[in-house]
């Protein structure tokens, strides 16, 4: 068996989603080869050569990849992956944007955002908002599939001595452009990442006030997350939400402040190995998951905590 | 110009599912079904286009059970055109769907086909993208702005570090994401005349398609329990809580 591993970058750094999903690749077994498509991205290859486990770096520099663009990547993904048994992405919006593209050219079922291996045809993915957890075999003769990172334990960044090898595929197909981005600018952890993060939720009252999560956070080495319903109210921008439509994260320590705990909030985070609640109303859904849970006013309780710890 | 949205039937996204007994599904019976709430952002947005004059017709397409009539029924009153339904009462993956979809798509010839990020039952989030690569359109998935200028649509997409936007040529497919807009509420004159507007019932074999899968569910279990937690009195007990018993900080 023959894995190809897309890697998650910027075109400058390698994202470390990457290493979750080889990790993902080791359990299924095989040759791992890393597939880097993007523009100038020799400092990136050169990083994904020293990730543990992988034998085969493939570097696909081209103008036309650099912004990932689904229509240009997605044909070169499915006519590399034909080689393999196994096409792995990460559940980044990157990895389902162009996944699902690359199993329809290849006329196959994709698996989206697998957290269990249990064996090279047969994985674990929750559905139904993370109520349920489906075991799901596949037949098709390349598995194309997403990994959910927080199901997978990083492989270490370094220790690896990959060859890199040069690969060309069509050029743009002429369909799409990129524009322009707009990034978010944040020296706290990244949200996925963390081992600590600290959410607010619709309890928090307006953008201001969470200037005090921004404070604890910073005392933890903490992210600062968000329900959804803090973004619908546009106290944070929306690339803060952690839920079923946000970002999955599985931190040692989630402290939701202010956050009633809907099953869809609860998607993104029940998977964190301590819970704490902050809450005004104890009858809060958000008490049945947390391991420890406070009942108290929000705006009295996280300055203190700011400084107890 | 003539814009497509694709719909889905769904478990409505209040209910709390529960795993059936002998491990084979979730159980569905008697459980309150609703449209997905991203297909509800799209229908949105094709009647915003209308009502902008950039569409002139809002065509609405379901693929799955009989019972689909009803969202499409929704749809109309929220000021869709024509419905079609593809019935098929097989759970169908993605990929099927897509291919359906995909023979609409060569029927209708729409301008724009807008579909939901991801259905909340499935959470596959790939429908989209696939009938993009089926039809060989350009995709601008997780939109939170979309803007048709000319043969092009800017899409404004929602990505991990913040806003992309990317210009599509037209024909192209849009996901929908949670912020592109605020749905309303069908109004009771316009449910009863959707009544009114034509519904088309078509199958997987009358377009000829296959609806074969390469994936297939062995089992769905319940997640794993998390132990009860307790309440703690005072932020000082929390503290002490967390750095000596669960040892986090």
């Amino acid at each position: 068996m023959a894995i190809l591993v897309i890697a998650e970058h910027n075109n400058g750094a390698l994202g470390a989603a990457t290493l979750n999903t080889v990790a993902a690749a080791q359990k299924i077994g095989g040759d791992i080869a890393v597939l880097v498509a993007g523009q100038n991205v020799g400092g990136v290859a050169e990083a994904a050569a020293k990730i543990a486990g992988v034998a085969k770096v493939l570097v696909a520099d081209n103008a036309a990849y650099a912004h990932q663009l689904p229509e240009n990547v997605a044909p070169l993904i499915a006519e590399l992956g034909k080689g393999y048994s196994h096409v792995l992405a990460p559940a980044t919006t990157n990895g389902k944007n162009f996944l699902p593209r690359v199993a329809a050219l290849l006329d196959v079922d994709q698996i989206s955002e697998i957290i269990e291996v249990v064996s090279a045809d047969t994985f674990k993915r929750p559905i139904y908002a993370g109520n349920a957890i489906a075991t799901v075999q596949s037949s098709a003769a390349v598995k194309v599939i997403t990994v959910r990172g927080t199901g997978f334990d990083a492989v270490a960044a370094e220790g690896g001595s990959a060859a890199v090898e040069a690969v060309s595929g069509p050029a743009d197909a002429g369909k799409s452009a990129f524009v322009g981005e707009e990034l978010a600018k944040s020296d706290r952890p990244e949200l996925t990442a963390a081992k600590i993060v600290v959410s607010g939720g619709r309890g928090m009252g307006n953008g201001d006030n969470f200037k005090i999560l921004y404070s604890l956070a910073d005392k933890l080495g903490a992210a600062v997350g968000a329900s959804r319903a803090a973004v619908d109210a546009g106290f944070v921008p929306n690339d803060m939400q952690v839920g079923q439509t946000g970002k999955i994260v599985a931190p040692q320590l989630y402290v939701a402040v202010g956050i009633s705990g809907a099953i869809q909030h609860l998607a993104g985070m029940k998977d964190s190995k301590v819970i704490v609640a902050i809450n005004k109303d104890e009858e809060a859904p958000i008490f049945q998951v947390a391991d420890y849970g406070l009942v108290a006013d929000l705006f009295e309780a996280v300055p203190e905590l700011e400084k107890a710890v | 110009m003539k814009v497509l949205v694709a719909v889905k039937r769904v478990v409505d996204y209040n209910v709390k599912v529960r795993v059936k007994a002998d491990n084979s599904g979730v159980d569905l019976a008697n459980v309150k079904m609703s449209m997905n709430p991203f297909c509800e952002i799209a229908v949105e947005e094709a009647v915003r286009l209308k009502e902008k004059g950039v569409a002139s017709e809002i065509v609405v397409v379901s693929v799955g059970p009989s019972g689909a009539q009803e969202q499409l029924r929704t749809a109309l009153a929220l000021g869709a055109d024509r419905a079609v339904l593809v019935e098929s009462n097989d759970e169908l993956n993605s990929l099927a769907v897509a291919k359906a979809l995909k023979a609409i798509v060569d029927k209708e010839q729409p301008q724009l086909v807008i579909l939901g990020k991801q259905a909340i039952d499935s959470d596959n989030n790939q429908t989209g993208q696939m009938l993009a690569a089926l039809t060989g359109y350009a995709q601008g998935t997780f939109a939170s702005k979309v803007e048709v200028a000319g043969d092009k649509v800017n899409v404004t997409r929602e990505i991990d570090g913040g806003l992309q936007t990317v210009a599509l040529n037209l024909p192209a497919i849009v996901t929908t994401d949670l912020r592109l807009n605020e749905p309303r509420y069908a109004s009771l004159p316009n449910i009863m005349k959707a009544k009114k507007k034509p519904l088309e019932i078509l199958t997987p074999d009358a377009l000829g398609i296959s609806t074969a899968s390469t994936v297939k569910t062995l089992k769905v279990e319940a997640p794993a329990a998390r132990s009860a937690g307790i309440k703690v009195k005072s932020v000082a007990e929390l503290v002490e809580k967390l750095k000596n018993e669960a040892k986090v900080i």
